[in-house]
């Protein structure tokens, strides 16, 4: 059944795994005692583990190169079929709704808050999803327009008593500002360059923050940032919680409807040509350096947005909150999720912010387990979980029916 | 209708191109022959304005286009069909075509002239649904011709059509060319490596070397001129 060879290589890897994990898994010094402990236990269950993974690995391989086409179309047939479906449709929609509207209801304050931050987090991939899935741009520095539009609101209710409400478009235009001050000296680079030189912009905007004492109160940061009042009303914690909740819900609707209208509209599809072909896109007469504007101004645009809502939903910011971390979190919930899918960027952000906290009791293993499932992702699906599907519209001969 | 005058493009401290002097007439196909290097793709960028740097005036209908912008050159009447087709891969044939109307707004018109292409065209129509990049190398060259005809333009800059296409294709390309400039009197400034064929085709044909023009005259000329004949001919 299985060939030599194949159990050679699988025990040449596991032997390699066992050196690798040696040092730590196996040696472990006492300084109380001054003795050292072998747990030789440990290198053999690795032995095995890595033993019988390394069949499933190109078992998984193979799979990927050949075959599992068959299974997949079945699968995958009777899943569209389910889906097209529209009593099927509307009634999980409804069912989503109505979790949507009793989650903060049923579940603890903690839940909520933890569910607050995840939709927090699907407007940025949203925002970035703009940049980096439609335009193509990689940005790295995205976290300083979110930076942008939580102290926009913080300064502007500190020194002027501005509401959250008013904050919110304040916000939003600040950062598109921002974004267009950044679009203009990288207009003319590209891939890594631009990856570089947006680093650099989101290291300026943190430095600043934390540097500028007078304007911006340093690394101590702000503090009681009020959160947003309900017509005048004061309302208890719980309650506020509540409200942040179905105020971000509506944010992402917003977010989801903007996103899927730009798409489909003449800029969107000069976004993507942008990506593809820039001589073509030129001799088209599509104007580069607007539309990369656009481009940015509209990502950032979410980011200011999200940001203020970061203001009042924490009442507490300081720069380091904006760290080249939550840039690089926010990408890697896109590529994850799958590259300017909307519905991927969602799944993206829900899987990148909720994992984390519920699997707090493996806190240890977080890097761990994130850093091998990134592997996985890269190896096995590089489009994301969930690919991006391109619309397209069939003309039938009888009546123009529009499908997806 | 378009105006070369001592056009000096550099590519850093490379002259590409040397006191080129073009001028083109309304209705008219033009053939700009030459071989590989001569300066003939560099042309044509520097009329859409896809290279910046250079010196010299070039006057469409009369207007300068010194400083003006690629976008703003489209949206004057002139559409350039870039060297190797250039077409988008990821998107449908008939996102592509939607792309080339990009600066026109009158939907009703895009729709008809879309029609009108798919009609020249028959085997795009058949694609529309698929995206550019699985086409074969003959259907991507009439996507990009298609494509910048959607903008209506008044001249029509092709670069390159024949390269890497089976000959019979090249003859339908051509055959559709002439067509084109028939029909919807559109002019036709024509880069070729072919120098038969476009001479054939075209009403007046310049060649060119090393960023020079050393000839032009009538194609039908230039084709029995001896010198043409066996460098760029081959007879």
């Amino acid at each position: 059944m299985f060939k030599l060879s194949e159990i050679i290589k699988s025990i040449a890897v596991s032997a390699w795994f066992m050196f690798l994990t040696f040092p730590i898994l196996v040696i472990k010094v006492n300084t109380y005692e001054k003795t050292i402990d072998w747990r030789w236990k440990n290198m053999i269950l690795i032995g095995i583990a890595s033993f019988f993974l390394s069949f499933l690995w190109r078992y998984m391989l193979k799979q990927k190169e050949y075959g599992s086409d068959k299974k997949k179309s079945k699968a995958s047939s009777f899943f569209k079929n389910t889906v097209k479906n529209p009593k099927f449709y509307t009634s999980s929609i409804v069912l989503i709704l109505c979790l949507i509207i009793a989650f903060p209801f049923v579940f603890s304050i903690y839940q909520t808050n933890i569910m607050t931050s995840a939709l927090m987090y699907v407007v940025l991939g949203l925002g970035l999803n703009i940049v980096v899935g439609l335009a193509g741009l990689l940005d790295l520095g995205y976290v300083a327009f979110f930076a942008v539009g939580a102290y926009s609101y913080a300064l502007l209710n500190h020194h002027f008593g501005i509401t959250f409400f008013m904050a919110l478009p304040i916000g939003a235009l600040l950062g598109a500002f921002f974004g267009i001050l950044l679009g203009f000296p990288v207009l003319r680079l590209k891939g890594d360059y631009l990856a570089i030189v947006t680093l650099g912009f989101g290291e300026i905007i943190r430095l600043i923050l934390e540097n500028w004492n007078d304007f911006s109160f340093g690394p101590s940061g702000i503090a009681n940032i009020p959160k947003p009042s309900f017509f005048g009303i004061n309302l208890s914690i719980y309650e506020t919680t509540t409200y942040m909740y179905f105020i971000m819900i509506l944010l992402v609707f917003l977010t989801v409807f903007v996103v899927n209208r730009l798409e489909d509209s003449r800029i969107g599809r000069a976004w993507i040509a942008l990506k593809e072909d820039e001589v073509a896109c030129q001799a088209m007469g599509i104007d580069k350096t607007k539309t990369k504007l656009y481009a940015f101004a509209t990502g950032a645009a979410w980011a200011g947005l999200a940001g203020v809502v970061f203001a009042a939903k924490t009442s507490f910011i300081n720069p380091a909150s904006f760290t080249f971390l939550e840039s690089a979190i926010i990408l890697s919930l896109i590529v994850l999720g799958g590259m300017g899918s909307i519905f991927g960027v969602i799944t993206g952000a829900f899987i990148f912010i909720l994992l984390p906290e519920y699997l707090r009791a493996f806190s240890d293993y977080r890097m761990l387990v994130f850093g091998a499932a990134m592997v996985l992702m890269m190896v096995f699906r590089p489009q994301g979980i969930i690919k991006k599907r391109r619309r397209f519209y069939k003309i039938s001969d009888s009546g123009g029916k529009k499908q997806r | 209708m378009l105006k070369l005058e001592d056009i000096n493009v550099f590519y850093g401290n490379i002259q590409a191109l040397t006191d080129v002097n073009i001028e083109i007439y309304e209705g008219e196909i033009i053939a700009l022959i030459g071989a590989n290097g001569a300066g003939k793709t560099t042309t044509l960028m520097a009329i859409s304005a896809i290279i910046p740097q250079k010196t010299g005036k070039i006057f469409f209908m009369g207007e300068d286009l010194r400083n003006r912008s690629p976008d703003q050159i489209v949206s004057l009447g002139i559409s350039h069909v870039p060297e190797g087709r250039h077409i988008f891969p990821h998107l449908t044939v008939s996102e592509n075509l939607d792309l080339g109307a990009f600066l026109r707004k009158d939907k009703k018109m895009i729709k008809e002239d879309m029609e009108y292409l798919y009609n020249l065209f028959p085997i795009l129509a058949k694609r529309k649904n698929q995206k550019g990049g699985t086409l074969s190398g003959g259907e991507q060259q009439m996507l990009a011709i298609s494509r910048a005809l959607m903008a209506k333009p008044r001249l029509l800059l092709l670069d390159e059509p024949s390269l890497g296409l089976a000959p019979i294709i090249v003859k339908q390309i051509f055959e559709i060319i002439k067509k084109i400039n028939k029909e919807s009197n559109t002019t036709i400034f024509l880069v070729e490596q072919n120098a038969n064929l476009a001479l054939k085709v075209s009403f007046r044909g310049y060649v060119m070397e090393n960023g020079k023009i050393i000839f032009k005259g009538p194609s039908d000329g230039l084709i029995k001129n001896k010198k043409i004949k066996s460098a760029y001919l081959g007879l």
